[in-house]
């Protein structure tokens, strides 16, 4: 077994940046010019490296699946971005934004990643403003903050309900400066489908043209993977519909380890599914948790009759009312962290409390604060939010409450990185939430876009130098490499087996299929015997998938189901490592519920002498059982406790 | 500069700057024309028209007004011809009558029928008048075409029917001409469509209780 | 409020091979679809249906399902995003329509924008303009404070209600003259109203402007009907200031 190596550097944790920075090589201009990057993904990761890199001089190949890189899913971030400004003076610091992440991560995060990125939270606040990114302010001019669940001060900077899709635009303008000074060279509607290594070192993407069907080869001296999470293994996610695991997950299939797979978020306030036909949940902003309150009918009988649709939740009396989470954790109460707030939302429904025909909804009821507030107050701060939900269920939250449950939301694990952000294959990079490095396992609110700015803005371009001031006296890579035609063709044959099946069902179906196995047995709570299931199910439908599987359309052109069948065919096998990871993980830790590792009041109960460590999988072929390294997590500054909401 | 006449901008300013011109014309032409309400004689008018002869307003400004119709329409021609081009496919099924006026859609098309209502207009009157200068009492060359018997209703109708065309045109016109240089913004906007709507059903009454007046009551 | 079941519709939908095929109009039946669901997710059933027969599913350009990513678009019934004001078309939803309706679904249509494949179009036009100056040329590192320059409350609003552009398309689709001056102008608004974007505010218009005509986009005859289609309520003030912005460029030369 291979010692991992996450060479994060010796010394006090305030220092080992700097320290670091100041150790590692750097590349000369001249030298910058000769080599290229590529970048696969357009997010707040993949945009802003992109952009970073091109500008120190690098040229740099950018790639995405949607019609433009402005597109990609960090723009549905609605809440805000973390960072220790302490503008508020309400004595917020480097270190305190590191410890609510560490701990909200339930300390499955490295110490060393997390100081960092705190370290550099302020800068990319500052890089946003001076791109143009239209920070809320006061009247005074000055930057505004607020504040979200699980922390007790206010550094959330925001742009209405809308932060992801300005910082977005604010790094894909950047993007845009350099690709029209030439030094990036922009695929749209490309979607890469396999990593070229040649020497043991990382030199090129196989992507296919979505346009036109090519698959195509594409050489650069470092590979940098941006791609996002794999929320929808679960087919009902909260990501996009297009978002996909196929990068990071062919980095595992050429040897990069993947780490936590079992750490997926489940964001409490979604709007819950509808019917059979559902193809995508609508998160409702963690916001909304400060004014609305969440509950459920205390009787039975008037459950079932909601259930029924016999009464509406305005005939139910206040003292018939269960505000579940005020009940439970007094001193939070609705703004218990994510996992804990989702947790307690299914026990309800589980409970046979849930209040919608399915049974699978809770209320979060805003007449209290209109009541308290006014309803102007409560339109000024989420009247858009409120006209989305109308929108879509055509009930108006003003004078009856949301109903809300918990979905998919987002991938803490990903591609094992070191401190460097590189993966055990030299020259690949993971970023954002494509690696698993920061959130441990649980992510805080406003923090996945800080982790991607942070990574793509002041991170990768650094640590990228160290690798590639060895790389200087690398021509640019050759095409016709034996190795790139090797990967071509194995490409076409991977797309030509999905292609040539010509069953009889969609790739929907499938996809479906996978996701009711997923949510059912390695969702919010797991135990043995359903991973164990699941795990058994899985590869039945992937047998089944390989057997039955339609793809109507041409082969050489644009062809949708054909691009979904790869997709899902890898949501297949990330589904089947997620289920022997949460298997393998027999406490319960962040999002990750193992039924077994429970207080006497249910709450998650960690194992920290067992599993304090990062499980990182190394793949060893198909229908062979991966090997598990395991990192261990070395704790230096904080100290280990159970997490308590009460 | 050449690059700017040539922008998109730039031609729509062109068109806004001369439309603004024409619309001071319009206003100045119904003012004149409103002396024959004012006076029965119709001396008052003939004084006004017989300035309008004046050496230095036919050869001084008749050619800058002139001049200004002709930019105008020249322009509206290009634009028209070019946005046609940008869609070259047209929709089977397009629903724009919530989303905007039906005058603001068919400028081009208002605009036309007003020139061939000018291009009348011309006949009636600047031909005998100033060009062949045969024309001594003008008032009275004025009302005998909406009196002429039955012809009379036929041109009085054609004259209201230019009329309210005219309104049309200006009533997207106006306020459009300003948003074109980029004086208006969220609160002017509101401002100047009303006076734009003020303005053309101004216009339009105007040059429509003249002929109806005069069919009627001269 | 009750969900209903609207039992047949005939969707009439604009099918076209690749680029250079001819396309055309077909039309197909759906029954039993419930009005609570959203209008793509008729798409897909209507799709799920005709993989089980055998044809080709209709492609259309969707992603986030949302409303904020800007990458579905479809021109329904005649009306950039379907009839309903304020959204985009994945939070259209089924209520809107009635039983045995008719409804015709096409791409959007503008020469800037050829169509890929049936309703899926080729926006690329717009990253051209963005391209051409829709940024502040700042590099990564190096920037004041990101309180160094106050910016006014009203100023910081009025950017960002420009900012919220999606770059759909809507705007081109919905004109008449598929005209891109509501995408140029937002674009070019959002950065004039903030200090750090007033710095090269001249040059970004002139640039821009030039790049859209060169697209061929079509002229802006102030309709409006962008500003009332447009999901995100882009105010045709924008135009205005872009128009004045361009103005002034040029005077300054």
């Amino acid at each position: 077994m291979t010692v991992l190596n996450s060479k994060i550097p010796a010394g006090p944790l305030a220092e080992k940046w700097s320290k670091h920075k100041a150790a590692i090589k750097v590349v000369s201009p001249a030298n910058k010019r000769k080599l290229d990057i590529i970048v696969v993904g357009t997010g707040l990761a993949g945009g802003s490296a992109a952009a970073s890199l091109a500008e120190m001089g690098y040229n740099v190949k950018a790639f995405c699946y949607q019609d433009s890189g402005r597109r990609a899913h960090s723009i549905a971030a609605q809440g805000g971005i973390n960072a220790a400004k302490n503008y508020q003076n309400d004595n917020d610091s480097i270190y305190r934004l590191f410890y609510d992440t560490i701990k909200g991560g339930d300390y499955r995060a490295r110490e060393g990643n997390v100081y960092r990125l705190a370290e550099v939270s302020g800068d990319i606040i500052d890089q946003c403003v001076a791109q143009g990114v239209p920070f809320a302010r006061e009247y005074g001019g000055t930057l505004s903050n607020r504040s979200f669940g699980g922390v007790l001060v206010s550094r959330t900077f925001y742009a209405r309900g809308q932060t992801g899709q300005q910082l977005l635009l604010g790094c894909y303008a950047s993007m845009n400066r350099m690709i029209g000074q030439g030094k990036i060279e922009m695929h749209e509607r490309n979607e890469m489908l396999d990593i070229v290594i040649a020497d043991g070192k990382a030199r090129g993407i196989i992507t296919r043209n979505l346009v036109t069907g090519e698959v195509e080869r594409h050489g650069a001296h470092a590979v940098v993977i941006a791609t996002g999470g794999y929320g929808n293994v679960f087919f009902l996610s909260t990501n996009a519909m297009g978002c996909n695991g196929g990068a990071a997950w062919q980095a595992y299939k050429n040897g990069a380890y993947f780490g936590n797979p079992c750490f997926v978020q489940i964001h409490p306030t979604c709007i819950p599914v509808h019917g059979e036909q559902q193809s995508k949940l609508t998160l409702m902003s963690e916001s909304l948790r400060n004014d609305g309150r969440v509950w459920t009918p205390k009787k039975k009988e008037d459950a079932i009759k909601l259930q029924k649709g016999e009464m509406g939740p305005n005939d139910i009396a206040d003292e018939d009312r269960d505000f579940y989470l005020e009940r439970r954790y007094p001193s939070y109460g609705n703004l218990v962290p994510r996992d804990v707030a989702s947790r307690a939302a299914k026990e309800r429904c589980d409970a046979g409390f849930g209040v919608n025909a399915e049974g699978k909804a809770v209320y979060l009821d805003f007449k209290y604060s209109i009541e308290r507030l006014g309803r102007d107050v409560i339109e000024a701060r989420y009247g858009n939010l409120f006209q989305m939900y109308e929108k879509i269920t055509d009930v108006n939250p003003y004078n009856e409450p949301m109903q809300i449950y918990p979905a998919i939301h987002y991938s803490m694990g990903g591609v094992w990185v070191d401190y460097n952000l590189m993966t055990n294959i030299p020259g690949l990079y993971a970023i954002g939430e494509a690696n698993f490095s920061d959130h441990g396992g649980n992510r805080l609110g406003a923090s996945a876009l800080m982790q991607g700015l942070a990574d793509g803005y002041f991170i990768l371009p650094y640590t990228i130098g160290d690798y590639l001031a060895d790389e200087i006296q690398t021509p640019r890579i050759e095409l016709n490499h034996p190795e790139f035609e090797k990967k071509e063709k194995a490409v076409q044959e991977r797309l030509e087996r999905l292609y040539n099946v010509k069953g009889d069902k969609s790739v929907d179906s499938f996809h479906k299929r996978l996701g009711n196995i997923m949510w059912d047995y390695v969702g919010m709570a797991r135990n043995e015997k359903g991973l164990k299931f699941a795990i058994e199910e899985i590869a039945k439908i992937k047998a089944d998938f390989y057997k039955n599987v339609r793809i109507p359309g041409d082969f050489d052109a644009m062809n949708i189901e054909l691009e979904k069948a790869g997709r899902v065919a890898d949501f297949l096998e990330l589904g089947d490592l997620m289920a022997r990871d949460a298997l393998n993980r027999k406490e319960s830790c962040g999002g990750h519920y193992r039924e077994e590792s429970v207080t006497e009041e249910g709450e998650a109960k960690r194992d920290d002498d067992n599993f304090t460590f990062v499980s990182a999988w190394e793949y060893q072929g198909e229908d062979k059982d991966p090997i598990l390294h395991k990192e261990d997590l070395v704790f230096e500054t904080v100290e280990l406790t159970q997490r308590s909401y009460k | 500069m050449s690059s700017f006449l040539s922008s998109s901008i730039g031609k729509k300013l062109i068109m806004s700057l001369s439309g603004l011109f024409l619309i001071v014309f319009v206003l100045v032409h119904l003012i004149l024309n409103s002396f024959l309400l004012f006076d029965k004689t119709g001396e008052l008018f003939n004084a006004g028209a017989h300035f309008m002869s004046l050496p230095i307003i036919r050869f001084g400004l008749q050619p800058v007004l002139a001049g200004g119709f002709i930019i105008h329409i020249i322009y509206a021609i290009t634009l028209t011809l070019q946005n046609q081009k940008a869609r070259p496919q047209k929709y089977a099924v397009q629903n724009l009558s919530n989303s905007s006026t039906w005058s603001s859609r068919n400028m081009f098309v208002l605009g036309g029928l007003v020139l061939v209502f000018i291009a009348m207009h011309l006949l009636h009157f600047f031909v005998p008048i100033q060009i062949e200068g045969n024309v001594h009492d003008d008032a009275q060359l004025v009302k005998a075409l909406f009196t002429n018997g039955s012809m009379g209703l036929v041109y009085t109708g054609l004259y209201v029917l230019g009329a309210i065309l005219l309104g049309f045109h200006l009533a997207h016109g106006f306020w459009s001409a300003f948003q074109s240089i980029g004086f208006s913004n969220k609160i002017w906007k509101k401002r100047l469509e009303k006076v734009s709507y003020f303005y053309a059903i101004f216009v339009a009454a105007g040059f429509t209780i003249i002929p109806l007046y005069l069919h009627f009551f001269a | 409020m009750a969900d209903k079941i609207l039992k047949e519709l005939t969707i009439k939908v604009w099918r076209q091979k690749n680029a250079k095929a001819k396309g055309k109009f077909e039309s197909y039946k759906i029954s039993d679809i419930s009005t609570g669901t959203s209008f793509l997710e008729m798409l897909d059933i209507l799709n799920e249906q005709l993989i089980n027969d055998g044809i080709e599913p209709i492609a259309f350009d969707h992603d986030c399902r949302e409303g904020i990513c800007g990458m579905c678009s479809l021109f329904i019934d005649g009306r950039a995003h379907g009839p309903d004001d304020d959204i985009t078309t994945c939070q259209l939803h089924m209520r809107k329509f009635e039983d045995g309706a008719t409804i015709t679904i096409e791409p959007w249509r503008a020469g800037a924008f050829p169509v890929i494949k049936d309703l899926i179009v080729d926006r690329t036009a717009f990253e051209k303009v963005l391209q051409s100056g829709g940024y502040i040329s700042v590099n990564t590192g190096g920037v004041p404070d990101g309180n160094a320059i106050p910016i006014s409350y009203d100023d910081a609003e009025e950017a960002m209600d420009a900012a919220a552009c999606i770059g759909c398309g809507a705007c081109v689709a919905t004109c008449k003259n598929s005209s891109a001056m509501l995408f140029v102008s937002a674009k070019v608004s959002h950065l004039a109203k903030l200090p750090q974007g007033r710095v090269e505010a001249t040059r970004r218009a002139k640039n821009m402007v030039a790049k859209m005509d060169e697209l061929g986009f079509g002229n802006c005859t102030n309709t409006g009907a962008c500003e009332v289609e447009c999901p995100k309520g882009i105010s045709i003030a924008n135009i205005a200031r872009l128009n004045r912005e361009f103005l002034s460029a040029t005077i300054k030369g």
